[in-house]
C-alpha cells in the first residue's frame, strides 16, 4: 500500500511538472468542448439557392417568394439561364438551382400541369436529401395554395410530440457525447504513452529491478489517469451545464459510477497497447487506429441503427458506444441503474477481460 | 547532396524497421475507407418503434402493418400503457412510439411520440411516419381524381445520383490520413531525435540543418503519396467513385497538401521538446479541428460565424474542396486556383515560421 502511494506521488509529480501536459489535460478539453459542440451540428440550414426565372409571371414570383421566406434557403442570385445556374453549382456558389421554365403559369392554368426543374449539388448526400425535401415541401405548399378554392380536399395529419428535448436543441444531444470523447482521449492515450515512455527512455529497467510488484506498478500508472479523467468529466459536465445548459435529468452519481467502470476498460486498453509496443510512436498510432474505429462506430456522430447487421454486432464490443449510449440515457432521459443494467454488466466484463489480458501480457522486463 | 541521400536512407530504415507502425499506416486508410463505405451512414432507417394500440380495429392493424413494412421502421413491441412507453425510451430500446387512441380514425387522433434526444433522427422519423399515414389516408379515400393544377418537379442530383455517403467521406478520410502521416508522424519523428538526444549528434555533424530536416521528411512524402494512391484505388474499385477530373492535377494538389502538412509538422517539432507534447499537440490542434472543422463530417455553413472563420485557416478545408471539385465535378485549375493559392500561401508561411524557429542549439 505504501509503495503504491509513493508511485502515485511520483506519477503526479511527473505529470504536473510538465506544464504543457497540464494545459492539455485541463484547458484543451474545455476549449474542445466549446468548439466541438458548436461545430458538430448536423442541422442543415442556409442552403444557398439560385432561381432561374424564365417565366416572369405572378405565379413564378409567388413561388420564389415562398422560397425566399423559408428559413432553410438563402436566395442568392437569379442567373439568366439554366446553364449559368449549373456553372454556379460547379463553382460552389449555389447548393441548388431552381429553374422555372417559360410558360409555367400558362401551362398550369391551361393544361392543369406544369414542370419545374430542380438541380441539387449531391456530393453531400445528406444535405442534398434534406434540400430536396425542404424544396418539395415548399412546392407542395405552393401547389395547395394555387389550388385552394378549387377542391376542398382537406387531410388531417397525426399530431406528434418530441419527448426529452422538446426544443430540439442539438447541443443537448451532442455535448454529452463529446464529453465521452474527451474523457476517452485522456484515458486511452496518456496511460498507454506513459508506460511506453518509461520503456523508451529506459527508466522501466530501474523499476523492474526494484522490489515494486507488477500489480503495484500498474495501479500506480493507471490510478492517476483514472482520477484525472474523472475530474475532467466533472469539469466538462459543469461547463456543459453552464454554457449549453444541458439538462441533467438522471443521477450524476450513476453517470460517474458508469464513467469509473468505463475508464477501467479504457485504461485497460491503453495498458494492453503499452505491453505490445516499444516506442511512443507505435503506441500512439495503434491507439489512434483503434480510437478512430471506436469513435466512428460509437453512435456519437452517426446513428448505430442505420448500420448493417454485421457492423452493429461489432459495436457490441465497443466500449465507447456503451458510454455514449449510457450518458445520453441517464443525463437526458433520467434512466435509472435498472434501465442500464446490461450496459453496466457489459462494461464490467469488458474491463475485467482487457485488464486481465494486459496483466498477463505484461512482463517485468524492458 | 550525397549526405542528404544518406539521411533519407537512414530515415527510411527507421520507418521500415518499425513494422507495427507501418502496418497501421497502411491498414488505417483501408480500414477507414471500408468502414465509411460499408458501415457508417447518415441515413436513418430501421428505427425501433413501439405500438400502443387502443383501437384494435381494421385501420390500426393495416396502418401498423404498413409502417413496419417500410424500410424505416422495425417493430419493437406492442405496449399497453404510456408508462411502458416511457420505460422503453429510458432503456434506449425504441426511437418512436405510436399511439392509436380508441376511435382514432374517425377523430383524427393518431399520436406520434419521438425520442428527441437526437433532434435530427426525431424530425426525420416523424416526417416518415406522417408521410406513411398521409399515404394510407389517401388510399382510403374512395374518389380517385387527378387534382388540377399539378406541379411536377424534375429533380437532378448532380455529381452523386444515388446520394452515396461514401462520396462525401472519401475526400475527408484522405485528408485525415495525409495529415496524420505528414504532420503528426514528422513532428513525432523529429522530436523523438530531440528527446533521445540523437538530434545533437546530427547537428554537430557536418550536415547542414536544412538537409537534416529535408532528409527526415522526404520519406514521409513518399509514404503519403502511396497512401493517396491506395485510397483512390479503393474508392474507385470498391465504391465505384468516379475520378472525373485530371488524375495528374489530383496528385499535384495532394502533394501540395502533403507539403503544407509537413511544414506544419516541422513547425510543431521546433516548438516542442518531448514526443508526448508533440503528439498531444498534433492531436488536439491538428487532428480534431481537421476532422471537425474542415467540412468533412459537419457542414461548415451550419456553424456559427466564429467557427466558420476559424475553418478558413485549416488547410484541410481547402484541400477537401479541391478533391471534391477535381474528383467529382471534374473541373480544372480554372475553378480551383483560389484554393490552391491559399494552400500554397499556408505552405510558405509554415515553412518560414519553422526556419525562424529552428534552433541549432537544443539545450540553452
Amino acid at each position: 500500500m505504501k509503495t503504491i502511494l509513493f508511485l502515485l506521488r511520483k506519477e503526479f509529480l511527473q505529470i504536473f511538472r510538465n506544464r504543457v501536459i497540464v494545459v492539455m489535460i485541463f484547458v484543451m478539453p474545455i476549449i474542445q468542448l466549446l468548439i466541438l459542440a458548436n461545430a458538430a451540428d448536423y442541422e442543415v440550414r442556409n442552403l444557398v439557392l439560385q432561381v432561374v426565372d424564365q417565366d416572369q409571371t405572378t405565379y413564378s414570383r409567388q413561388l420564389i417568394g415562398h422560397f425566399a421566406a423559408s428559413n432553410y434557403f438563402l436566395l442568392e442570385g437569379m442567373p439568366a439561364s439554366a446553364k449559368k445556374g449549373t456553372v454556379a453549382i460547379a463553382r460552389d456558389e449555389a447548393d441548388l438551382v431552381l429553374d422555372i421554365p417559360n410558360g409555367f403559369e400558362r401551362n398550369l392554368l391551361r393544361d392543369g400541369a406544369a414542370a419545374l426543374h430542380l438541380n441539387i449539388n449531391a456530393i453531400n448526400g445528406v444535405k442534398a436529401g434534406l434540400a430536396n425535401s425542404y424544396a418539395q415541401a415548399i412546392i407542395r405548399d405552393f401547389n395547395q395554395e394555387i389550388r385552394s378554392g378549387i377542391v376542398g380536399t382537406t387531410q388531417w395529419l397525426p399530431s406528434y410530440r418530441y419527448w426529452y428535448n422538446p426544443e430540439m436543441d442539438y447541443y443537448t444531444f451532442m455535448v454529452p457525447g463529446i464529453l465521452v470523447l474527451l474523457v476517452t482521449l485522456v484515458g486511452m492515450f496518456l496511460s498507454g504513452l506513459n508506460i511506453v515512455k518509461e520503456k523508451e527512455i529506459g527508466t522501466i529497467e530501474q523499476i523492474n529491478v526494484s522490489p515494486i510488484r507488477k500489480s503495484q506498478f500498474v495501479i500506480g500508472k493507471l490510478l492517476p489517469f483514472w482520477l484525472i479523467a474523472l475530474v475532467e468529466l466533472a469539469i466538462g459536465l459543469f461547463a456543459g451545464w453552464l454554457v449549453f445548459s444541458i439538462p441533467i435529468v438522471g443521477s450524476l452519481g450513476l453517470v460517474f459510477g458508469f464513467a469509473a467502470l468505463y475508464l477501467l476498460a479504457v485504461l485497460g486498453i491503453g495498458l494492453f497497447i503499452s505491453t505490445i509496443t516499444e516506442t511512443q510512436q507505435q503506441a500512439m498510432f495503434i491507439s489512434w487506429f483503434f480510437l478512430v474505429i471506436f469513435i466512428l462506430m460509437s453512435g456519437l456522430f452517426t446513428p448505430i441503427e442505420s448500420m448493417p447487421d454485421w457492423a452493429r454486432a461489432i459495436t457490441r464490443l465497443n466500449p465507447v458506444a456503451y458510454f455514449v449510449d449510457v450518458i445520453r440515457l441517464v443525463l437526458l432521459k433520467g434512466s435509472d441503474w435498472w434501465a442500464i443494467r446490461w450496459q453496466m454488466l457489459a462494461m464490467g466484463g469488458f474491463a475485467i477481460v482487457i485488464n486481465a489480458a494486459a496483466m498477463l501480457n505484461y512482463r517485468k522486463r524492458g | 547532396m550525397r549526405s542528404l541521400f544518406h539521411i533519407i536512407q537512414k530515415e527510411v530504415w527507421h520507418i521500415l524497421r518499425d513494422r507495427r507502425t507501418l502496418l497501421i499506416l497502411f491498414g488505417m486508410p483501408i480500414m477507414q475507407i471500408l468502414l465509411f463505405g460499408f458501415a457508417i451512414t447518415n441515413e436513418i432507417k430501421e428505427a425501433d418503434v413501439a405500438i400502443l394500440d387502443r383501437a384494435h380495429d381494421e385501420h390500426s392493424h393495416a396502418l401498423t402493418e404498413r409502417l413496419i413494412a417500410s424500410e424505416y421502421f422495425i417493430f419493437a413491441a406492442n405496449i399497453r400503457s404510456e408508462q411502458e412507453l416511457e420505460n422503453l425510451f429510458q432503456q434506449g430500446d425504441i426511437k418512436l412510439g405510436i399511439i392509436f387512441p380508441k376511435d382514432w380514425f374517425a377523430s383524427a387522433g393518431l399520436q406520434i411520440i419521438a425520442d428527441a434526444t437526437d433532434p435530427n433522427t426525431a424530425t426525420t422519423l416523424v416526417n416518415y411516419t406522417q408521410a406513411i399515414v398521409a399515404d394510407y389516408l389517401r388510399d382510403q379515400q374512395t374518389v380517385t381524381q387527378v387534382p388540377p393544377r399539378q406541379i411536377h418537379t424534375e429533380l437532378r442530383m448532380l455529381y452523386n445520383q444515388e446520394l452515396a455517403s461514401v462520396f462525401m467521406f472519401v475526400p475527408g478520410v484522405m485528408t485525415i490520413i495525409l495529415m496524420l502521416v505528414s504532420a503528426m508522424m514528422t513532428s513525432i519523428a523529429l522530436t523523438r531525435e530531440k528527446e533521445l538526444g540523437t538530434m545533437e549528434v546530427l547537428l554537430v555533424s557536418p550536415l547542414r540543418p536544412v538537409f537534416i530536416i529535408l532528409g527526415k521528411v522526404a520519406p514521409y512524402v513518399i509514404l503519403s503519396m502511396i497512401n493517396t494512391a491506395l485510397i483512390l484505388l479503393l474508392s474507385v474499385w470498391v465504391f465505384a467513385m468516379p475520378i472525373r477530373g485530371s488524375l495528374l492535377l489530383l496528385f499535384g494538389e495532394s502533394l501540395l497538401f502533403v507539403l503544407t502538412a509537413l511544414a506544419l509538422g516541422i513547425f510543431i517539432s521546433t516548438r516542442t521538446d518531448s514526443q508526448q507534447v508533440a503528439m498531444l499537440f498534433s492531436l488536439m490542434v491538428l487532428m480534431l479541428p481537421t476532422i471537425l472543422l474542415s467540412g468533412f463530417i459537419f457542414p461548415i455553413e451550419s456553424m456559427p460565424l466564429p467557427l466558420q472563420m476559424i475553418s478558413n485557416i485549416i488547410p484541410a478545408k481547402w484541400f477537401i474542396i479541391i478533391i471534391k471539385d477535381v474528383m467529382l465535378k471534374g473541373v480544372g485549375m480554372a475553378y480551383i486556383w483560389e484554393e490552391t493559392l491559399i494552400m500554397a500561401g499556408m505552405f510558405l508561411i509554415f515553412t518560414l515560421l519553422s526556419i525562424r524557429n529552428f534552433n541549432i542549439r537544443l539545450s540553452s
